[in-house]
């Protein structure tokens, strides 16, 4: 098994929710996440930011959920860190 | 349901239409009251059921009024706002908050601007109810409902005061000068 440790997603999103709203919905989807939000840029009705989550095993289609319900838009993955967690097959005796 | 009440009005900023409506129609709903009863008192009517039916016509109007103006222009508007952001986002949100807020807000305004002038109206025809249902007071009930529509007034002013960080008793008072001079017009104008 392959669990997403950490990830890095370039977002679209109106002002509205906060960026502290908008990183607090996020990491309440999932019960370890941490979550590092920066605003790269902004315009006169929505704001580029840059969003790192880290976490034990991440749902992405989850986080992806959060985003468009909170009306954001995911432009790209621009990072990821994933671990394999595949257990050693037992030696034949 | 109340947090996420709270969080549609804070995502598409509508405490201040919210509060502005209600004080706004609430303001309407004491003062056709205030001018409902002073013009029977003026004219001596004597019936208070028919005093009440027709207050309370006026009430149920004014409620349906707010009701429905409230929604019909509060939609538009979100509407309008919602295409402004999905232009500017160019995605659909319409399955967003931003979609919920546009549909559920424009309710919830309707319900404050519709229900304020209703509520304020029934509270300062209580006076008239309770004489009807052989409650006796120490006053006549206009006299009664016109001291209750007074203090509602007073009561807005204050709120109006408090929003605004002045003087809450001189809010107050400015809004029950309005009310005088509403009264004063009605007796000079529908007194002879």
């Amino acid at each position: 098994m392959v669990s997403l440790k950490r990830i890095v997603l370039d977002v679209l999103k109106p002002h509205q929710p906060n960026a502290l709203e908008f990183s607090q919905a996020i990491a309440a989807a999932g019960s370890d996440y941490r979550v590092h939000l920066i605003v790269l840029e902004m315009d006169e009705n929505t704001e580029t930011i840059q969003i790192e989550v880290s976490g034990e095993a991440i749902d992405f289609a989850a986080i992806q959920a959060v985003i468009k319900d909170q009306g954001g838009s995911l432009h790209s993955i621009d990072e990821v860190e994933v671990q394999s967690e595949t257990k050693p097959e037992a030696r034949p005796a | 349901m109340l947090d996420q009440i709270k969080f549609l009005l804070k995502l598409s900023r509508s405490h201040d239409i919210m509060r502005r409506y209600f004080v706004v129609n609430g303001f309407d709903g004491a003062l056709t009251m205030l001018g409902l009863i002073i013009g029977f008192i003026v004219s001596e009517a004597d019936d208070l059921s028919v005093i009440l039916s027709v207050c309370l016509g006026a009430a149920i109007a004014l409620g349906m009024s707010g009701l429905s103006s409230a929604y019909i222009s509060e939609s538009a508007e979100r509407k309008h706002a919602l295409g402004k952001l999905e232009r500017a986002m160019i995605s659909d949100l319409k399955a967003s908050a931003h979609g919920d807020a546009t549909r559920q807000v424009p309710l919830l305004i309707a319900l404050v601007n519709g229900l304020a002038p209703l509520l304020i109206s029934l509270f300062i025809l209580l006076p008239v109810w309770l004489v009807i249902l052989g409650v006796p007071l120490p006053l006549p009930p206009l006299y009664a409902a016109i001291i209750v529509a007074l203090f509602i007034i007073f009561l807005l002013g204050v709120f109006l005061g408090r929003i605004a960080q002045i003087s809450w008793l001189r809010s107050g008072l400015q809004t029950l000068l309005v009310a005088a001079l509403t009264a004063v017009l009605i007796y000079l104008f529908a007194g002879h």
